[in-house]
């Protein structure tokens, strides 16, 4: 078993994504099949082989220090579920 | 013949010489809608009263004397993974249900500019991730050529409405087969470009390092006039290449004497439908009766793509869906006791199932304890499979492969099982890892139902492709139609 429903519990956790105790259930035996297919590259052997992590060189991209078109407060905050002047609302933190 | 079975060059010399409008050919499309779309069901959104707006604008040129692009006055339909101002974007996704962009995307912007007439976002699943277009957070849609099975995905959508004539064009975005796949499956042209080739501004991030942009067209000669179009740097794209844009029309030459052209044999073998086989070896016969050298190659390290892509594309998806948390746009959970419960049920009652299971993955990948034996390693696999293609490509023009493994396969067939459905994308996925531009052209049946040819190019080898399509194409003489 690649991963349990502990792990799948964690995880879920990790990415702030709730899960009912029947879909922990269906994605433990999902993620099991999928990581065992997909860990088979761990068996390759690639130790002496540099990673790709984009298939053509990024470069950062510089721009002139300067002021330009920007969204208005009204325009950024126009699709959040809850605002609050020029501010987005969300339940108490502390 | 109707005006929405037209390709774009034939409407453009219409529209050109007055023999028709704008309006008249917008209007033949939103006929065509609405004789098929309950069945076919490829659009999230019709935006009928934008289209005639534009259409009259490009009437009122032509009216006027001023001369015309060759995409002005042509119905396109967009996916809705692209952002366009004031229309919803919903990617697919309930969180996303009520989301209207404030921007517009370059590649849409860029098309907007030559005068498109916008006939609406079409279905897809969500957020991207899928192969049939049953994950839309709304419906499934249906293959034109038989209502009871896919249309592929995840831009199934976008491929169903050219296939069924709802729209003369329109544009996908393609992270493992996402334009290929569904092309193939519907009997129509859909093109990859070379990664950075089009930029990704305003198009929802799936799998950044992966997604690429491009069209669905009715034949190769389309899809070259779309290209001239969509491609151009963009400094708002860190990924964007800076490239002297040039006019892929011109690599439309029905020229194949002398072209090499490689079959890898990874991409022949067991797990391909042998009849689907079959129809692409009779491909390949033409090609060599058309003055092309045809011989088998290898890239071994294929047969690791699959598990490579399956630990990338959901390690960047699960980054980049992070940014769906209910605070500054999209669905929120109501009611919610604190910020750590309004983020975990927003996103539990806001994503589908396959967007769960590839966030699980990813994260899972990412992880402390398995970020080398899953990511680290499947990014050095990506290495490999690029220098398979380079040594390849030191013998080859172009490499050809069937697009998918199967033809269309029935609604619900692969639902219940993730790892079948990931394989239907086995042929496409490679070209992804390595960023490199492929394209699929019709070439032929198997009972009745399209198989697609995939021509797949070096880096930036975009005129070659296209030569090679446009050839075939014309070699071929693919005109069916799906009978709907």
């Amino acid at each position: 078993m690649a991963i349990s429903e502990k792990e799948v519990r964690h995880v879920a956790w990790l990415a702030r994504l709730g899960l009912t105790d029947a879909e922990v259930e269906k994605f433990a035996h999902q993620l099991d099949v999928i990581l065992e297919h997909a860990g088979r590259i761990a068996r390759h052997d690639v130790s002496d082989v540099p990673p790709t992590s984009h298939a053509i060189p990024l470069i950062n991209v510089y721009r002139e220090d300067k002021i330009g078109e920007c969204l208005t407060p009204e325009e950024a905050l126009a699709n959040a579920p809850k605002r609050e002047d020029q501010a987005f609302a969300v339940p108490r933190i502390v | 013949m109707e005006l929405y079975q037209m390709t774009i060059h034939e409407l453009h010399k219409k529209l050109k010489n007055k023999e028709i409008s704008s309006k008249e050919l917008t209007e033949s499309v939103f006929s065509r809608i609405d004789a098929v779309e309950d069945d076919v069901k490829s659009y999230l959104t019709v935006t009928k009263d934008v289209a005639l707006e534009q259409a009259a604008a490009v009437d009122a040129k032509i009216a006027a004397g001023v001369a015309i692009g060759p995409l002005a006055g042509i119905p396109t339909a967009i996916k809705d993974v692209m952002c366009t101002k004031g229309i919803r974007t919903t990617c697919g996704s309930k969180i996303l249900e009520n989301f209207v962009p404030v921007y517009t995307s370059t590649a849409v912007q860029n098309l907007l500019n030559e005068g498109i007439v916008m006939t609406g976002k079409t279905n897809m699943d969500e957020f991207a991730m899928g192969s049939s277009t049953e994950n839309s957070g709304y419906f499934p849609t249906r293959n034109p050529w038989d209502i009871e099975r896919v249309p592929g995905g995840s831009s199934g959508g976008s491929a169903a409405v050219v296939a069924a004539d709802e729209a003369i064009f329109s544009l996908g975005s393609d992270t493992g087969g996402s334009i290929r796949q569904p092309a193939a499956l519907c009997g129509i042209v859909g093109m990859k470009p070379t990664y950075g080739l089009v930029s990704r501004f305003g198009l929802v991030a799936f799998a950044s390092s992966l997604d690429q942009i491009g069209p669905f067209t009715k034949d190769v000669t389309d899809c070259a006039i779309v290209l001239n179009h969509l491609v151009g740097h963009d400094a708002n794209d860190s990924t964007s290449v800076p490239i002297d844009k040039p006019d892929y029309t011109k690599a439309l030459v029905n020229d194949l004497k002398g072209m090499r052209v490689g079959v890898p044999k990874e991409l022949m073998a067991e797990g391909i439908d042998p009849e689907v086989r079959k129809v692409v070896e009779d491909a390949l016969k033409l090609f060599e009766e058309n003055g092309a050298t045809v011989a088998e190659t290898s890239l071994p390290n294929l047969e690791h793509g699959l598990s490579a892509y399956y630990i990338i594309a959901p390690a960047e998806a699960s980054s980049n869906l992070a940014r769906f948390d209910g605070v500054r746009y999209g669905y929120r959970a109501s009611d919610s006791e604190d910020l750590m419960d309004m983020y975990m049920r927003t996103r539990a009652e806001g994503f589908g199932d396959e967007v769960k299971r590839r966030i699980m993955l990813g994260t899972y990948a990412l992880s402390a304890g398995y970020y080398e034996a899953y990511y680290g390693q499947a990014q050095k696999v990506r290495t490999l499979i690029t220098r398979d293609f380079n040594n390849a490509f030191e013998d080859f023009d172009v490499l050809v492969s069937p697009t998918s493994p199967t033809t269309a396969f029935k609604l619900g067939e692969k639902t219940a099982d993730p790892l079948q459905m990931y394989l239907s994308d086995i042929c496409t996925i490679p070209v992804n890892l390595a960023g490199l531009p492929g394209i699929s052209v019709p070439c032929g049946t198997v009972d009745g139902l399209p198989v697609g040819l995939h021509i797949m190019g070096k880096m930036l080898g975009e005129e070659m492709l296209l030569r090679a399509a446009y050839s075939f194409e014309q070699q071929f003489g693919w005109n069916e139609k799906p009978k709907l």
